[in-house]
Order: C-alpha cells, then sequence, then structure tokens
C-alpha cells in the first residue's frame, strides 16, 4: 500500500527502563503497556467466564442448584460488567497500544504517561468490583444495566459498582483521547488519513464514540449515587423524576457502547482477510464511511433497548426505523468482505478462521439484532433468551472472536516466535462448535417465551438449557487451550520468520523486524 | 510542519500514575463505605485525596519544568492543542446529560405525572398539577425558586467579566507585557473565587431562607447538580488559574509557546459558555 | 461442478432443517391467541424467511470463494479493489428489503398502541414479588386480588418432583371474557416489573409512580401464561402470570361470585387507589387474601 524510506529503526537502541516489576509499573512504553492491557483483559475474561460457568450451572437444570437468587442475580450482573468492562475493551485499547503506534508510524502514544494511568486504573475498578461479591448485602444484582429503582435498593457492593464504573470510565476518555490525538497528530509523514490502514480509522472512530458517550454513563452514574444517597429525585416520580429516564440516558451511553465493542473488531478482521485474500481490501473508502455512519446512527438508536418500557408510537416507530438502517453499512461491510475474498489467493490459517468465523457468525447476530429492531418482535422477545443469543453472538462470536484471529494475527510480531498453528486450529473449530452449541438453542429458548435473569425456569426449557450449558463448559474448557497456546508461543525457543504473513501490507510487517523493538519508529518513516 | 525534529518527547518511565491509581483505590473504596455510614471510609477517602493532591503537584510540576526545559516540540504542544479539545468534549458530554435529565423532566416526565390523574381517574398521585418549578407529586415542603435577576445575573456579568480579563492576559502574554499578564491573570483568578463566593452564599441563602435543597424534588435535584458540578469546575478552573498566575510570575511561557496558558483559557471558556446554559434554563426559564 | 451441488445441498438441508424447527412451538413464539399475537408471529417468520435467503445468497459466495479461490487449488489472486456500481447495488437493496420488513411492523405498532374504547380495563400493579389486579371497568368492576407463585417451594428445592405448571402457577388467575377488547392498565408499587403474557401478544413494564397500558382480545378461551419480564430483585424469576379465558356465559358467572365473596371478605381490597405509602400493609393484606381463597 505505501512504500517508505528513511533508516528501519531497531535493535541497537539502549532502553533505560527500570527492570522487574516496575518496569511494568512504571513504564511509558505503548508496547509493555499494551501486554499489560491484554492480559488483564485475558484475566477478567477468565473471571467473566467463571461467573458464566456459575449462571450456566445454576441453569443445568430447573430447580435451584448452586446459587440462591440473590447470588445469581449479582453473578449474571458482573458477569456483563466484567466482560463488558473489563475484558472486551480493554483488550481493544491493549490492541490499539500495541498496533496503532505501529500502523502510523509514530514513535509511541501522544500522552506516555498518561497512558500508563489508563490501564493502571483498571485495578482499583477491577478490585473494586470483584471485592464487591465479600462485603455485607453482596455484590450488585440489578443487571450490569443497573435501572433504578431496583438499583437504588442494594447496599455496599452496588456503591462499589458504581464507583468502579466511574473509574472505569475515566480510564476509557484517558485512553480514548490518547488514541485520537496519536492518530491525528503523530503519524508518519505522507501517512495521509485515507492511507491508514482500516484497524487505526475503525479504533479513531471507536475513539470518538468513547469520548461521547462515557461521560454520559459517568454523569447517570452521578446521578444514580445522589438519588441514592443525598436525596435527589432524577428518577423518582415522587419528585418528578422517571426510573425511565435513567434508561434513556444509561442507553444513550449503552448503545454507542456496543458499537464500541465491535467497530474495533470489524478493524481486526479488515486487516486479516486482504492478508490472507492476498488482494488489496476490496471499497477502502467506503469502509471508512460506513465505519463512521454506524458510528453516528449509534447515537440515535438508544431506546430500542425499551420498547417495552411504554413509549409513545412516533418514538418507537423512530428507533425502530433508526435502528433499522444500521444495517445497510454493516451490510456494505460485510459484501465489501466478501468482495475481498473473491478471487483472492485464500489460505486459511487460523486468523484467517477466525474472520472468516467472525464474519458467519457474526451475521447472525446481526440479523437476530434487526429482528429485535421490529418493535412488534421485540415486544415479544424483549427480556428473554432471545436478546441473549443476539448479543453474545455479536459479542462472543463477535467481538471475542475478532479478538483471537488478531491475537494469533500479531502475535508473531509481538513476541517474536510463532504459535502452533495446529492448536490454533484446534481452538478455532472447538470454539465454533462450543459457541453454537451454547447460544444457538437460546434463540428457541427465547421464542418459547424463557424470560432472562432468572435463575430457575418451567420444564419445557429444560432439554435446550441442558445443551446450552454443556456447549458453554465447552467453550469454557476450550478457552484454556488457548492460554496454552499463547504461553508456548511466548516460551518457544524458534525465532518467527520475519514476515510470516506474506500478504501482509502493514507498516509494522513491511517497516518493522520481528519482534518489533522496544522502541520502534523514533524516526518516522516516510510513507509514499 | 516544517521546523519538526522528527523526535516526538517521550516521557521516561514515571511513577505518577501508579501514584494516582493508589489514590483512587483508597478514593473508590473509601467514598462506597462513606456513603454506607462506615467509619473506615472518611479514613480511606482523606489518605486518597491527599495523596491525589501530591500526585497532581508532583505530576504537573514536572510536566511544567519538562516544558520549560525545551523538552516539548511542536508535534507534542499541537498533542497537547488536541489532548485538550477533546477532554472539554467530553467535559460538554458530562452536563449534556444532566442538562438532558432538566429538558426530560420538564418537558416529560412532569407532564406526564400531571396528565396521569386523566387515565381514567388512575393516578398515584391524587390531583397533582405539573408545571413548573416543582417538587414533583410526593410530599415536599414547600419553596422559593431561586430567582435569576439577583446575585445569577451578577455572577453572569462576572463570568463574562473574567472572560474578557483572561484574554487580556493572553494578549499580553502574546505581546511580551510580562507585567500587564499578570494582573490581568490575577484580576481572573479573583473574579473566579468572587464567582465562587457568591455562588456559596446563594447556596446558603437557598437552604436557609428558601427551603431550597438538594432533595427538593426535581427542582432542587435539577439546580444543585447543574449548579454544584458547574461550580466545581469554576473551582478547577480558578485553581489552574492560579497555577498558571504563578507561572507567569516564575517567567515560564513565552510569547510564541505557551499552551499551558491556553489549555486553561479555554477551559475557562468553556465553564463560562455552560454558566451560559445554565443562566438561561435553570434560572431564567 | 461438484462444489455447486454440495453448496445447494447443503442450502436445502440447512432450509429444510430450518423451516422445521420453525413449525413446532419449542422452536418457535407460543401459538397466537390474539390478533396482535398472530401479527407478530407472522412478522417473524417473513423475517426469519428473508434473514434466511439474504444470508444464503451472501454466504453462497462467500463459500464458494472460499472453495474455488484458495491458494491450495491454485488460484491466483485479482487486484481489484473498487466497483462503484457493485457498492450503490449493495446498499440499496438492503434498503428496500428492511421498508418491506417495517410496513407491516408500522402497522402492527400503530394497532398495538390504541388502547381506546375497550370494553373492560384491569390495573395490574406489581410488587416484589407478585401481581396486584384491579377490575376497574367493565364487567366485574370492582373485582381486586392479589396472585402469588403458589408452586410449593419444596419443588424449587428439588425435595418434591416439579409439578406440570412448575413456576407458572399462581394462587389467583386473572380471568378475562374470550372476545373482547381488555386494556390493562400497568403500574408499580416498588420497583419495574414487566407484564408479559406471549400467546397474548402483550408485553409491557410496570413502572412505579407512572401508569402506562396495552391491550390484548383473546381469541379462545384457555388458560395462558406468562412471567414477569423486568429484573425486580431476588424473585424476579417467581412473579407468574396467569390468564385464563373464559366463555362469556362463565366469565359471568366466575365474576358475580368473585365480587360476592370479596363483599363478605372482612379485609376490604375493592379500593381502587393504590395505597403506595403502605407497602407492608399490602403484602400482609395480601396474604390475608390468598389465605382466604
Ligand atoms: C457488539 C455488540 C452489538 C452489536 C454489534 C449489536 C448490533 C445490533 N443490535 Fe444489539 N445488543 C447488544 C450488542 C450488540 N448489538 C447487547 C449487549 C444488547 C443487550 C443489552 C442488554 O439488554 O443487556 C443488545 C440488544 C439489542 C436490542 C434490544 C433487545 C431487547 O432488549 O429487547 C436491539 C433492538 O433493536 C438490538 C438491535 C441491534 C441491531 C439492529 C444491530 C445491528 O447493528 C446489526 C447489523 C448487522 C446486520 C444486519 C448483519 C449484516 C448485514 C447484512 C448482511 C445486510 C443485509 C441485511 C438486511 C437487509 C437485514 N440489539
Ligand atoms: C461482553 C462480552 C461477553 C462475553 C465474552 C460473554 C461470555 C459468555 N456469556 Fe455472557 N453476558 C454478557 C456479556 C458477555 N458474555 C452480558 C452483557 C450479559 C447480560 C448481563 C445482564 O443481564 O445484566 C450476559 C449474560 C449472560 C447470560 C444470561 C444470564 C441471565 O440472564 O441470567 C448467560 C447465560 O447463559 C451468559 C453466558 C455466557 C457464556 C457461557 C459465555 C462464555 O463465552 C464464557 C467463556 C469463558 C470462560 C468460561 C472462561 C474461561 C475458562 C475457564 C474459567 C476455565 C474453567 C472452565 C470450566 C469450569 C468449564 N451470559
Ligand atoms: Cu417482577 Cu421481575
Ligand atoms: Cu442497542
Amino acid at each position: 500500500m505505501a512504500a517508505v524510506h528513511g533508516d528501519v529503526h531497531g535493535h541497537g537502541h539502549d532502553d533505560h527502563h527500570p527492570t522487574g516489576i516496575m518496569r511494568w509499573v512504571t513504564t511509558t512504553n505503548h508496547k509493555d503497556i499494551g501486554t499489560m492491557y491484554l492480559w488483564f483483559s485475558l484475566a477478567m475474561f477468565f473471571t467473566g467466564g467463571f461467573l458464566a460457568m456459575g449462571i450456566r450451572a445454576e441453569l443445568f437444570q430447573p430447580g435451584i442448584q448452586i446459587l440462591e437468587p440473590e447470588l445469581f442475580n449479582s453473578f449474571t450482573t458482573l458477569h456483563g460488567l466484567i466482560m463488558v468492562f473489563g475484558a472486551i475493551m480493554p483488550a481493544f485499547v491493549g490492541f490499539a497500544n500495541w498496533q496503532i503506534p505501529m500502523m502510523v508510524g509514530a514513535p509511541d502514544m501522544a500522552f506516555a504517561r498518561m497512558n500508563n494511568w489508563s490501564f493502571w486504573l483498571l485495578i482499583p475498578a477491577a478490585l473494586l468490583l470483584i471485592s464487591s461479591f465479600f462485603v455485607p448485602g453482596g455484590a450488585a444484582a440489578g443487571g450490569w444495566t443497573f435501572y433504578p429503582p431496583l438499583s437504588t435498593q442494594g447496599g455496599l457492593g452496588v456503591d462499589m459498582m458504581l464507583f468502579a464504573v466511574h473509574i472505569l470510565g475515566a480510564s476509557s476518555i484517558m485512553g480514548s483521547i490518547n488514541i485520537i490525538t496519536t492518530v491525528l497528530n503523530m503519524r508518519a509523514p505522507g501517512m495521509t488519513l485515507m492511507k491508514m490502514p482500516l484497524f487505526v480509522w475503525t479504533w479513531l472512530i471507536t475513539a470518538y464514540l468513547l469520548v461521547l458517550a462515557m461521560p454520559v454513563l459517568a454523569g447517570v452514574v452521578t446521578m444514580l449515587i445522589t438519588d441514592r444517597h443525598f436525596g435527589t429525585s432524577f428518577f423518582n416520580a415522587a419528585g418528578g423524576g422517571d426510573p425511565v429516564l435513567f434508561q434513556h440516558i444509561f442507553w444513550f451511553f449503552g448503545h454507542p457502547e456496543v458499537y464500541i465493542m465491535i467497530l474495533p473488531a470489524f478493524g481486526i478482521v479488515s486487516e486479516i482477510i486482504p492478508t490472507f485474500s492476498r488482494k488489496p481490501l476490496f471499497g477502502y473508502s467506503s469502509m471508512v464511511y460506513a465505519t463512521a455512519s454506524i458510528a453516528i446512527l449509534s447515537c440515535i438508536v438508544w431506546a430500542h433497548h425499551m420498547f417495552t418500557s411504554g413509549m409513545p408510537t412516533v418514538g418507537q416507530l423512530f428507533f425502530m426505523y433508526a435502528t433499522m438502517l444500521i444495517a445497510v453499512p454493516t451490510g456494505v461491510k460485510v459484501f465489501n468482505w466478501t468482495a475481498t475474498m473473491w478471487k483472492g489467493e485464500m489460505t486459511f490459517e487460523t486468523p484467517m478462521l477466525f474472520a472468516i468465523g467472525f464474519i458467519f457468525l457474526f451475521v447472525i447476530g446481526g440479523f437476530s439484532g434487526v429482528i429485535c429492531a421490529i418493535v412488534p418482535i421485540d415486544i415479544q422477545v424483549q427480556d428473554t433468551y432471545y436478546v441473549i443469543a443476539h448479543f453474545h453472538y455479536v459479542l462472543v462470536s463477535g467481538a471475542l472472536f475478532a479478538l483471537f484471529g488478531g491475537a494469533y494475527y500479531w502475535l508473531p510480531k509481538w513476541t517474536g516466535h510463532m504459535y502452533d498453528e495446529t492448536l490454533g486450529k484446534w481452538h478455532f473449530w472447538l470454539s465454533m462448535i462450543f459457541f453454537n452449541m451454547a447460544f444457538f438453542v437460546q434463540h428457541f429458548l427465547g421464542l418459547a417465551g424463557m424470560p432472562r435473569r432468572i435463575p430457575d425456569y418451567a420444564l419445557q426449557f429444560a432439554d435446550f438449557n441442558m445443551i446450552s450449558s454443556l456447549g458453554a463448559f465447552g467453550f469454557g474448557l476450550t478457552q484454556l487451550l488457548f492460554v496454552y497456546i499463547v504461553i508456548k508461543c511466548i516460551r518457544s525457543k524458534e525465532p518467527a520468520p520475519e514476515k510470516p504473513w506474506d500478504g501482509a501490507k502493514t507498516l509494522e510487517w513491511t517497516h518493522l523486524p520481528t519482534p518489533a523493538p522496544y522502541h520502534s519508529f523514533e524516526t518516522p518513516p516516510v510513507v509514499k | 510542519m516544517s521546523q519538526q525534529t522528527g523526535h516526538y518527547y517521550v516521557p521516561a518511565p514515571s511513577t505518577y500514575p501508579i501514584i494516582g491509581s493508589t489514590a483512587l483505590l483508597f478514593m473508590g473504596f473509601g467514598a462506597a463505605l462513606t456513603m454506607n455510614k462506615m467509619e473506615l471510609g472518611y479514613g480511606l477517602l482523606a489518605i486518597g485525596f491527599a495523596i491525589l493532591i501530591y500526585m497532581c503537584f508532583r505530576w504537573f510540576g514536572t510536566v511544567a519544568a519538562e516544558s520549560e526545559s525545551g523538552k516539548y516540540g511542536l508535534d507534542v504542544d499541537k498533542s497537547f492543542r488536541w489532548g485538550m479539545t477533546w477532554f472539554i468534549f467530553s467535559e460538554v458530554m458530562f452536563f449534556a446529560a444532566f442538562f438532558g435529565a432538566l429538558f426530560y423532566m420538564r418537558v416529560l416526565s412532569i407532564p406526564w405525572l400531571a396528565e396521569e390523574s386523566q387515565v381514567l381517574g388512575q393516578s398515584f398521585w391524587g390531583a397533582y398539577e405539573g408545571g413548573w418549578p416543582t417538587t414533583g407529586p410526593g410530599e415536599h415542603a414547600a419553596f422559593t425558586p431561586m430567582g435569576a435577576w439577583g446575585l445569577p445575573a451578577i455572577n453572569t456579568l462576572i463570568l463574562l467579566t473574567s472572560g474578557v480579563t483572561v484574554t487580556y492576559a493572553h494578549w499580553a502574554l502574546k505581546e511580551g507585557r510580562r507585567d500587564a499578564l499578570k494582573k490581568w491573570m490575577l484580576a481572573t483568578v479573583f473574579l473566579g473565587a468572587l464567582f465562587l463566593g457568591l455562588q456559596g452564599y446563594e447556596y446558603v441563602h437557598a437552604y436557609n431562607d428558601l427551603n431550597l435543597r438538594l432533595d427538593t424534588g426535581a427542582y432542587g435535584s435539577t439546580f444543585f447538580m447543574l449548579t454544584g458540578f458547574h461550580g466545581f469546575h469554576v473551582t478547577l478552573g480558578t485553581i489552574m488559574l492560579l497555577v498558571i498566575y504563578f507561572r507567569c510570575a516564575a517567567g515560564h511561557f513565552t510569547p510564541e509557546r505557551h499552551f499551558g496558558f491556553e489549555g486553561v483559557a479555554w477551559y475557562w471558556h468553556f465553564v463560562d459558555v455552560v454558566w451560559l446554559g445554565l443562566f438561561i434554563f435553570v434560572y431564567l426559564m | 461442478m461438484r462444489n455447486k451441488s454440495v453448496a445447494t445441498l447443503a442450502g436445502v438441508t440447512a432450509l429444510a432443517l430450518y423451516s422445521s424447527m420453525a413449525v413446532g412451538s419449542k422452536y418457535n413464539f407460543q401459538e397466537p391467541q390474539s390478533v396482535i399475537a398472530q401479527d407478530i408471529y407472522d412478522q417473524h417468520m417473513m423475517l426469519l424467511w428473508i434473514c434466511l435467503a439474504i444470508f444464503i445468497a451472501v454466504f453462497g459466495v462467500m463459500f464458494y470463494s472460499i472453495l474455488k479461490h484458495r491458494k491450495s487449488v491454485g488460484h491466483k489472486a485479482a487486484n481489484f479493489h473498487h466497483s462503484t456500481t457493485a457498492e450503490v447495488i449493495w446498499t440499496i437493496i438492503p434498503c428496500l428489503i428492511l421498508i418491506v420488513m417495517a410496513w407491516p411492523a408500522t402497522k402492527t405498532v400503530i394497532a398495538m398502541k390504541d388502547t381506546s374504547s375497550p370494553d373492560m380495563t384491569i390495573k395490574a400493579t406489581g410488587y416484589q414479588w407478585m401481581w396486584g389486579y384491579d377490575y376497574l371497568q367493565g364487567e366485574g368492576e370492582g373485582i381486586s386480588f392479589y396472585s402469588k407463585l403458589s408452586t410449593p417451594r419444596a419443588q424449587l428445592e428439588n425435595k418434591e418432583p416439579k409439578g406440570e405448571h412448575y413456576l407458572l402457577e399462581v394462587d389467583n388467575h386473572v380471568v378475562v371474557p374470550v372476545g373482547k377488547k381488555v386494556r390493562m392498565i400497568l403500574t408499580a408499587n416498588d420497583v419495574i416489573h414487566a407484564w408479559w403474557v406471549p400467546a397474548l401478544g402483550v408485553k409491557q413494564d410496570a413502572i412505579p409512580g407512572f401508569i402506562r397500558d396495552s391491550w390484548f382480545t383473546a381469541d379462545t378461551p384457555g388458560i395462558y401464561r406468562g412471567q414477569c419480564a423486568e429484573l425486580c430483585g431476588k424473585d424476579h424469576g417467581y412473579m407468574p402470570i396467569v390468564v385464563e379465558v373464559l366463555d362469556e356465559e362463565a366469565y359471568s358467572e366466575w365474576a358475580a361470585e368473585k365480587l360476592a365473596s370479596m363483599k363478605k371478605d372482612s379485609v376490604n381490597l375493592a379500593s381502587v387507589a393504590t395505597d403506595v405509602a403502605s407497602d407492608a400493609e399490602a403484602v400482609e393484606a395480601a396474604e390475608k387474601d390468598s389465605d382466604n381463597n
């Protein structure tokens, strides 16, 4: 895509940084910080996954098995929060930290010290969330959406969760300001906006969404805290407020939030598909415009989560139409990926498998999204397992699969070693099978009338729940394989080839050695 | 772009972030415990604050020193500009949430509550009539709303004036008139402090004489939360202005390079604009 | 050639599988018992088919390419990366499809929202964790009772075998006449709940301090079960809704009987106004009420 002169900067540089633990605590290096983000998110993925296993174990059979209802609700709540804020989002920020400077030819992130703080803020937040299980009254149990007045009830655990969300929000805002600034100000000479790799584009737009949405979440969390403790009446009808007001503000954040979790995934997939098709990305500029349209539309569709709250008819119709429109730019992406593969010269290494798996399953999730967007149908499926199925298709086989694909794609660049291709393929196929086993049947559960967030269910739902639980256990165990593959890759003695993917065209592959040196592009390359 | 050295300044490893995170760890637990009336919380909160203030001193001190020693090239300067712009945008969105809540209540939920009695005579709220200002349909003591043309109008003038004085200071800085710069800066700080003093007085007045409190239903909630967060931002802004004043007095900044000054000035103007919004939608309408 | 027929075969099998799933009610919405529920059912089927068609088209192309355009069969990469015509086409066609989807939905939304001129009106109030019902207007006006889960605890705790309607049975059914437009008024006493009966196509949040409404007309007599559909705390899973639809005569009988027995009742709950203030009292009274029945 771009030719470059100038020196390929490299090894000989002295990396005067502290060693041992202090290297990680004090680091201002985007690669170190990226690594910490990635490990953190993996740890949180396992924590959230542990909670999911608890949920699935409880739902294995009808009747109360291992979790009392209140604890079950806490599991659900913290599973959602930890997966969203602890696993998926930090994982993408980790990718951004590693890749964006290398992909735009910058020496580091724009605000390297603040970058470190963005990461280390996650730790207090995670501690608040996890330790809330052990305080009197237990962890928050009002769902990851913490609707009042239910969340006005609860005790200490709810406050800990709310402050954790505050801190996570601060971290995200700083992180995204850093990303926006890096992309806008630190591109190598010649790297115009429309030459940027798509991953960088999607992150630029995601970061913009974050700066737009996270402060709104902070606002609504603040209102909830003052309602809980200082007698304000934002969400209390007796004082002229409205519980539904919370839902509006929350989803004004929450819907952009779900695209925050998918746009960088689109970016990763848009890097992988051309590489393994050995063909340039089809419709680069329409990909950029589609991403931007999704971001803009995502700000005017929030009330599709509230179709049963009793909005006026025009409101329902407006939000239905706006939501459906998102299918158009998303479709453009899917079609462009297909066209990129068309007449390519494809090989199917693990990253490509995950990318194709992503497209295949994400589209299923997208379709169930459109079905949810149809108001009359949503009246039936709202708050049922149909919605659970919808968003695990877009989040697990969407965001998470893209993350796996990206990890396999860039692991050689990051570690200097190749991962085990055979095991990688096993990881993919087992994930694929167990994922569908766990979540496909949830569509049927939802259609047939099983509500979400319940610890126990009527007998007609028993067999599908059992299948779902078995699939979930299998999926969870499969993820241990991923950890094994990553550790094996890091520990491996054999150096990876300089350029393991012959189709890769972005700067980190064309202009940096493998593994990428601690400091890359201290002198910016010139992109023609 | 032409003068760019190509070497972007990347700071050395630093302990400030972990200190800041420790502060927030204490503050997070401290605040949660405090709000649940647990003794331990106050101590944790205090420690957290202390650490945070320490961190701010050290961190910003370092930034000022780095800036003065010429480590920041023009590209770093530009990064700061982008960074500050997006930070202010995030602040705008934060206030937007509260303004949104205000509009929602006034335009939607309060009229709905008032209309309810017409749904088959069914209502929780008897003959609630709605309107604004209101405490909402529940039981609340009567109160007097805050008028617009007393202190708030004066405060508007004060803030607008301070926007002018900070601009004069900027001009002085650009023309190298350091004495005028310091004078105008001091004037701005003074106006900010005056605003805060008057705002504090207004709050006392509201509580003592108007029976207007944070828990006075919709009106009290939106009034105090909006003006309160604005006041909090003015406080921060005033402190930042004061710091810049001291930096000016210490001979920092050049007529060409003074982003520290400009960033704070932008922030101050933002606070100003938010106040205009408040004056119109909270006090006037 | 062989690949093509394999792909076709796979497509057809998937189709057949999918449609067979769609017929059994276990895999689909409950059998609709009202006009709205029927509309919803039909629209969902329509969307399912449209989505399936798009899915097969898109992935037909993609998998064809995956099979044919791979390095291992010696395919060499082309180098095109743009086609305005193609992009315009695949922007416009989805728009048209969306219009086809939105049109019937719009009509149903308008119908769903039309709660005017009902034959009778019932108010349902959500409590943590049961429902209160007040018949406000129409035949049976004045009837008022609470409705709670009646599955014994022992069944929940796996100490007894679970009954047929495990978790979907209550002490007092909401009884309505067949073929009459019933307007439901929803509100809640503590937190948000949602009143949901799938077969009747009604789901509406009950929001404390506010009043919302919805309606249904049941087509055939029978017993229809649903559940609270908004997380409302510990026992959110244990506040089902059971609607019993009777033919007109039977309903009149039931209503008369119910009214008479309520008059006799010492605890008179016929007062329509809900006592927000005395939550505890309401629960207590409800307990008594259900004992008496
Ligand atoms: C990554 C996250 C993610 C993504 C990408 C999406 C994508 C979409 N979502 Fe999803 N959604 C969630 C995460 C996500 N969602 C979550 C977490 C919830 C639940 C929150 C909670 O309550 O806890 C939720 C809930 C949710 C609801 C509320 C359901 C309810 O509670 O009742 C709705 C309703 O409209 C909805 C709609 C959509 C739509 C229309 C899309 C669209 O963007 C999908 C677009 C994609 C396609 C359509 C496929 C590709 C397109 C083509 C091949 C073109 C041709 C297609 C057509 C013409 C149809 N979502
Ligand atoms: C953002 C991403 C995300 C991800 C990745 C996941 C991943 C998973 N989720 Fe997720 N889920 C949400 C987001 C996510 N979820 C949200 C937002 C909600 C809504 C919450 C709410 O209602 O408030 C939800 C709700 C939710 C429910 C509904 C709960 C309810 O309504 O009561 C269920 C039920 O099956 C479920 C299951 C799973 C499973 C099985 C996985 C699996 O993919 C997890 C797999 C991972 C592991 C299992 C960890 C790794 C392995 C080990 C720890 C080894 C040990 C393994 C064994 C013992 C087998 N989730
Ligand atoms: Cu009531 Cu859930
Ligand atoms: Cu959404």
